[in-house]
């Protein structure tokens, strides 16, 4: 075998910009037939980003992409997958009412004439999930009907109708259970022996221990290690991943914000079947508490659970010594609860609508007399809340869509300041903001506490949970496992408990 | 944007106001400018077709017993349309609304109800047209069946009552009061335009200036940002209906008037003439935006269509295929002010 024989694909210094962010900034990869190749790094170190350039979705400002060893372009989703490289995303993109062949053939039925022969299809689709170990997977199963491993399955067979040589997964396993994650592995190992490629994405150390040959870690759109064996000890991976240069300053804050004496939210035992499992916390006034975890802990979860947007199966949720009737978001906001749900647009906002209405959506009893709304006073506190959020131009007749990120996470915070809320969930409140708004929300979140606010912070970016909270949860797989002030934690302590799960830092 | 100081300009949304030129030439914001150009237009199409009538009918088209014709057979389909546009706004949409009034007008009209006079008889139109909208209410929003497919079944069912319950005959108002009073005039205005102009002013006071209105606009625009903001979401689904059925009771007392008795084949087809006429007007089928003034001017220009091809003996058929390229019109021009207020 030649020396180009041994490298199936190279990606070297690969630099991706987008509007304000330079999201890959100088990434080198190389892969070989036949292994597994984990990508390792944090929220934001551009581990979805190099997904989209490898599948064609984006392309490079800069850096060669050599594909046994010629160089190559991914100029779209299809010259990848005719290339040879699949894409297993995170959602997997299946179509839930056709069949298994349906939508392992999806966009190239085999056809002739124009008629489209189902016949072959389904024989070629039964061979292929015979490969993937499952014969017993019909395919003219509904895929729908499918467990999430089944599905995952087909969404691997697609990749290899293709013939693909280079598969990218996703964190496959984030939707399976134990079983089924054993499962995926051997259809894992049967891939590699065939000498098709794999560039796994997970968080899971001891995943990328079974599995994985060699690891590339990323950092801040770059690479900082590459091709360290599997077994390199999790100290020297956390250490490697951990130490992000932070772009923004967290402002200082005067320690003396917590109102030691006045415990405002209580969570007790709180429960929720497959989802979490006996979280109790407590927050008390200018307090300020912020909860790690991998996407999947259960962290926004939590947070919905005790606004009441989910009905708790066990627990209880007390707001200044009051209890919280489960499932009712209408209780928790007459309680003082405020939450900032994670999807902005789609959880939070009336888009077409005018600052002015969102604000005060949750407060419109108070902004109307016998049932007629008060326009002038919306108009007048909304403008006040904006100006007081720095939001600008302060103008509550915008209409919502036409502001950027940044600003229509302050419109959702303003809906909860026009009422006081003494509690406020924030969950994601920087996804998609860009860096200068970003320190203004945090100055305001400062702010809020300072002010006696007790605020729950959920994010998937540990710096900004360290750099922000007073204390820190830790959260996997549904359950809390520490809880800590933020000075007795670091990033690599954190990171080791969310991906390893162990307590103990080597 | 010169009040954007140097400290933290991320803040502030560098893309300026999409500002668009729209075929009038005004300079607004997006709102604004929406609501402009679309009304413009329509009133131009409104005035448009007045001329043509004018041009094919100059002694009558204008008179003031066409106008009054025109309103009066506008009036039942316009508060009807009121109620639609709610539903349409809170992201639904009511297929029943023409088997609600031919209910209620037959129900009203049994010899059962009239032999308690008039009062009555109105009482018994707004109970079963509001008892109807609050099933399909409650079906859609607390039995989680898809709007669509609840007043789909409404739509068969409550005719099919009203079949039942007039025998399919013909029920003739005996009640002289009543027709004296809606029949009657007001200031030298018929009653029946009255009622019109009252439910549509009511309609836009509730739209426009009560939470409950907001809510309507919240509850179509974003269901999950409502519900997430604290707002009943599934009890205000429940009324939105209720609202249009009783919009539909309102109507068969006027239909009954009109046509001085109740027929369980009143109300034929109202449910597409007020879909139509909430589209045209500007409110987007998907929910969240729209307006009643847009509304009334669809309604009146189809009511401006009928009468120009009755005037001139002009078949229904044409009438129908002339509705219908309207209706094609409106939802295009619709779609090209999203499209260019989107980019």
């Amino acid at each position: 075998m030649s020396e180009t024989d041994e490298v199936l694909l190279t990606m070297s210094g690969i630099v991706k910009t987008f509007p304000g962010v330079r999201a890959l900034d100088g990434v080198d990869l190389e892969v070989r037939p036949g292994e597994v190749h984990c990508l390792l790094g944090q929220n934001g170190a551009g581990k979805s980003t190099l997904i989209k350039v490898l599948a064609g979705a984006h392309q490079p400002d800069e850096g060669v992409i050599t594909w046994h060893g010629q160089p190559t372009t991914l100029g779209s989703p299809v010259a990848a997958l005719r290339l040879g490289v699949a894409t297993m995303y995170q959602e997997l993109d299946l179509v839930a009412g056709l069949s298994v062949a349906e939508n392992i053939f999806l966009g190239h039925e085999p056809s002739r004439f124009g008629f489209s022969q189902r016949r072959s299809a389904r024989n070629q689709a039964r061979d292929l999930m015979r490969r993937l170990g499952h014969p017993e997977i019909p395919p003219g199963r509904e895929v729908g009907l499918l467990s999430a491993a089944g599905q995952q399955l087909v969404s691997m067979a697609r990749a290899l109708v293709h013939d693909a040589r280079l598969i990218v997964m996703d964190e496959p396993t984030a939707a399976l259970a134990s079983d089924e994650v054993d499962n995926l592995f051997r259809v894992v190992e049967d891939l590699t022996d065939d000498g098709v490629a794999v560039v796994y994405i997970s968080h899971r150390l001891d995943e990328i221990r079974r599995v994985g040959d060699r690891v590339t870690v990323l950092k801040d759109g770059r690479t900082v290690a590459s091709g360290l064996p599997a077994d390199t000890p999790t100290a020297d991976l956390v250490n490697l991943m951990s130490g992000r240069m932070v772009e923004t300053v967290f402002p200082l804050r005067e320690v003396t914000t917590v109102d030691e004496e006045n415990e405002v939210l209580r969570v007790a035992g709180l429960s929720r079947a497959s989802e979490f499992q006996d979280v109790s916390f407590t927050v008390r006034a200018g307090e300020i508490v912020g909860i790690a975890g991998l996407v999947g802990a259960g962290r926004s979860e939590v947070l919905e659970t005790v606004y009441g947007a989910r009905k708790s199966d066990a627990g209880v949720v007390t707001v200044n010594g009051k209890r919280l009737k489960p499932g009712s978001v209408m209780a928790a906001v007459a309680a003082g609860i405020g939450l900032a749900p994670e999807e902005r647009k789609s959880q939070g906002l009336l888009l077409d609508q005018s600052v002015a209405d969102n604000v005060t959506l949750a407060s419109l009893p108070e902004y109307s007399r016998a049932g007629f709304t008060d326009r002038a006073r919306e108009l007048r506190d909304s403008r006040a809340t904006l100006e007081r959020l720095d939001l600008r131009p302060a103008d509550p007749r915008r209409i919502v869509r036409t502001l950027s990120g940044g600003n229509q996470q302050k419109a959702v915070v303003a809906r909860w300041l026009v009422r006081d809320c003494k509690v406020l969930l924030l969950d994601e409140p920087t996804r998609g903001v860009d860096v200068g708004a970003r320190a203004e929300l945090y100055r305001l979140i400062h702010e809020l506490a300072a002010a006696g606010v007790a605020v729950v912070l959920v994010s998937s970016e540990v710096p900004e949970v360290l750099g922000l909270s007073d204390r820190v949860l830790v959260m996997r797989e549904g359950r809390l496992l520490t809880e800590a002030p933020a000075s007795e934690l670091t990033e690599a302590t954190i990171l080791d408990m969310v991906m390893e799960g162990s307590e103990v830092m080597a | 944007m010169s009040d954007v100081s140097e400290k933290s300009p991320s803040t502030v949304d560098e893309q300026p106001e999409p500002v668009q030129t729209g075929p009038t030439g005004g300079v607004r914001t997006p709102s604004g400018l929406r609501l402009d150009v679309r009304l413009t237009i329509l009133i131009g199409v409104l005035v448009a077709l007045c001329v043509v009538g004018y041009i094919l009918n100059p002694e009558t088209f204008l008179g003031e017993s066409n106008i009054s014709i025109m309103l009066r057979l506008a009036s039942a389909i316009g508060v009807v349309s009121v109620g639609m546009t709610f539903v349409i706004i809170s992201g639904g949409i009511d297929l029943s609304v023409g088997s609600m009034v031919a209910l209620a007008s037959v129900w009203m009209t049994t010899l059962a109800t009239q032999q308690y006079g008039p009062f009555v008889m109105v009482i018994c139109a707004l109970a079963v047209g509001l008892g109807a909208g609050l099933i399909n209410g409650v079906l859609i929003s607390y039995g989680k069946v898809v709007p669509f497919i609840a007043t789909l079944a409404m739509y068969a069912s409550a005719r099919g009552l009203a079949e039942r319950l007039s025998g399919r005959q013909t029920q003739v108002v005996r009640e002289q009061g009543y027709l004296d009073f809606f029949r009657g005039d007001f200031l030298g205005i018929p009653v029946l335009i009255w009622m019109l102009a009252v439910v549509f002013a009511i309609g836009w006071v509730v739209l426009n200036r009560t939470t409950f209105g907001r809510r309507t606009f919240a509850v179509g625009g974003n269901a999950e940002a409502a519900r997430l903001a604290g707002i009943n979401v599934k009890w205000h689904t429940a009324m939105v209906y209720a609202v249009a059925g009783l919009c539909c009771g309102i109507a068969a007392l006027m239909v009954v008037a009109r046509t001085t008795s109740g027929a369980s084949t009143n109300g034929m087809f109202y449910e597409l003439d007020a879909i139509a006429a909430v589209v045209i007007g500007g409110t987007l089928l998907s929910g969240g935006r729209g307006t009643l003034i847009g509304t009334l001017i669809g309604v009146l220009i189809f009511t401006v269509v009928n009468s120009i091809f009755t005037q001139n003996n002009l078949e229904t058929d044409i009438q129908n295929i002339a509705k219908g390229v309207i209706i094609v019109a409106a939802v295009l021009l619709q779609a090209t002010t999203i499209r260019r207020r989107r980019t």
